[in-house]
């Protein structure tokens, strides 16, 4: 760790704050950890204020504001499930419609980290420029924004549980921690897009498309004990195949997912942060002049 | 604050900034595949700054003159963190404030208050010290109304006056300038340059990026000149001005004096 940007200093001073600022060539490589987190806690007030700032600028041109945090999901859901209906000709059980918004939700809460995370850095251009700050703060204010859009739907399925018949149980309090999982991965995957973003800028325009045909490769549609035998390799290529299939036997099936599934989805989420936050923090002074 | 005073509060060490960029305005991923069929890089090396060495010591204000593209702001965002040296080393002693390129701008359709909000937080300051230091804020950029107005109504010299406003309130230890004032009107200017003389009175150091040699002149203790990354003079303001301008054939114009 010689190479890189060291910020030793007299007291308890780093590369970003305090009294004595040692600025030394880097190569690769990623900055001193423990200072690093140290001020990216300290400054975790700006992670909530950017991502409040987000939604309020989004809301605020539209007359129902709010109510389409609810509106929209639902929405969504009933699209996707008259596409099924129609598709596949068979009889389409409430529960099914349960279980797609489930996915749905969780799903647009993935999609909607890697779309902000894309967007966080190359939009967030002048203070990249001109304030230094441990930039994860960036990626991580959009998977606050994308949580904070998920929340509201998980009224939507609460009602639609209720009402196809699935109801509720203790074991979907796994659900909480469950999400958690799924949260780590789309944070990994937002620092991957917010660092793409940088050096592609056609990375944004390509992610709508990609994302719906994951979506479609996703137990989302459909279910993941039901997977044809000629798809069965999603099993192991696609994260989204533990990810949103255990999620939906926790909330739908109310069965706690094999030991497998978990570590499976553990190691995607894992995977994703430590491959997301190499890329990105590896990168990340060089950001400024890639603007 | 900084304990030995002896101690320059910038030291500037051989420092080189190289840096690699593309032609490209906007980088796309056609034009890197297109680039690749052709067996082409267009990735070039800038060397913005190159073996420059000076100190700042506390309570003086340093001036960097040159042409465009000298790397006096590659330079200056080298001093405050921003960009890590490509060579050699930087020792800063004191709390930074930077004002560069007029930037407080996160996102220029929220407000102007929300702007500094998140400027400050991201620079470290918790919110209680941001709000404290608001009012003297907004009453020192005099926007009133428009501090709440998205920032994509401003016009630049309101955006200047309120990125400045935001620098020197924040009691730096070291006040980074850059090209500040070149935004602002005559009152705007006499007014910041009231200010910046009352922080180098109680010992603040700063460094100020100008083309405006008259303000470099009447403000700064010492100067350099950068030209194409090399360090070509320092010393007193007025001898590096003069020097500097022999070499662009610039004569002592009234143009030049009142330019930005």
């Amino acid at each position: 760790m010689s190479e890189t940007v060291t910020a030793h200093a007299l007291d308890d001073d780093n590369e970003f704050t305090g009294d004595h600022h040692v600025y030394e060539p880097f190569k690769v490589g990623l900055p001193k950890l423990k200072p690093y987190f140290d001020e990216l806690w300290r400054r975790r007030g700006f992670l909530t204020e950017a991502s409040r700032a987000t939604l309020r600028a989004t809301q605020a041109n539209t007359v129902i504001g709010q109510l389409w945090a609810v509106l929209n999901p639902l929405l969504l859901g009933l699209v996707y499930f008259m596409l099924i209906y129609i598709l596949s000709g068979q009889n389409t059980s409430p529960t099914q419609f349960a279980h797609l918004l489930s996915g749905l939700f969780l799903f647009y809460f993935i999609q909607g980290s890697m779309t902000g995370g894309a967007s966080s850095v190359v939009g967030a251009g002048k203070m990249i420029v001109n304030t230094a700050f441990p930039r994860l703060l960036l990626p991580l204010a959009a998977v606050r924004t994308a949580f904070r859009r998920f929340w509201p739907t998980l009224i939507v399925l609460f009602l639609a549980m209720i009402g196809s018949g699935v109801g509720v149980s203790p074991v979907q309090l796994l659900a909480i921690p469950w999400f958690i999982i799924a949260a780590i991965f789309a944070g990994g995957l937002a620092m991957i897009m917010a660092t793409l973003q940088l050096y592609f800028r056609d990375t944004a325009s390509f992610l709508p498309y990609f994302t719906r045909i994951w979506l479609y490769i996703s137990p989302v549609l459909w279910y993941a004990d039901k997977v044809p035998h000629r798809l069965q390799f999603l099993e192991v290529v696609n994260p989204l195949f533990s990810i949103c299939g255990g999620w939906s036997q926790i909330l739908i099936e109310k069965q706690v997912p094999d030991p497998s599934t978990w570590l499976v989805a553990l190691a995607w989420a894992l995977g994703s942060l430590l491959l997301g936050g190499y890329y990105f923090m590896s990168r990340e002074r060089d950001f400024a002049v890639r603007l | 604050m900084p304990s030995d005073s002896s101690l320059p509060t910038i030291s500037v060490q051989d420092v080189s900034i190289t840096y690699r960029t593309t032609f490209e305005k906007r980088p796309t991923f056609k034009s890197a595949v297109m680039r690749a069929g052709r067996g082409e890089r267009l990735i070039r090396e800038v060397e913005a700054v190159k073996g420059v060495s000076f100190e700042v010591k506390r309570g003086s204000v340093l001036g960097i003159i040159g042409n465009n593209g000298a790397g006096k702001s590659t330079l200056v965002r080298a001093i405050a963190g921003i960009l890590p040296p490509t060579k050699g080393r930087i020792e800063v002693r004191g709390r930074v404030s930077t004002l560069l390129a007029l930037g407080v701008g996160f996102n220029a359709n929220l407000s102007g208050h929300e702007n500094v909000i998140l400027g400050g937080l991201a620079a470290g300051y918790s919110r209680a010290e941001i709000e404290e230091r608001f009012v003297e804020i907004g009453e020192w950029s005099e926007l009133g109304d428009f501090l709440e107005m998205p920032m994509r109504t401003y016009s630049s010299g309101m955006f200047s006056r309120l990125a400045f406003s935001v620098a020197i309130h924040m009691n730096p230890d070291i006040l980074l300038v850059d090209e500040a004032l070149s935004a602002g009107d005559a009152g705007f200017k006499k007014k910041a340059t009231a200010k910046m003389n009352e922080l180098v009175a109680s010992a603040s150091t700063m460094v100020l990026v100008s083309h405006a040699l008259g303000t470099i002149e009447e403000m700064c203790t010492e100067a350099i000149w950068l030209q194409k990354g090399e360090l070509l003079g320092a010393g007193k303001p007025v001898d590096v001005i003069k020097e500097y301008r022999s070499f662009v054939e610039v004569a002592d114009s009234k143009a030049t004096n009142e330019d930005l």
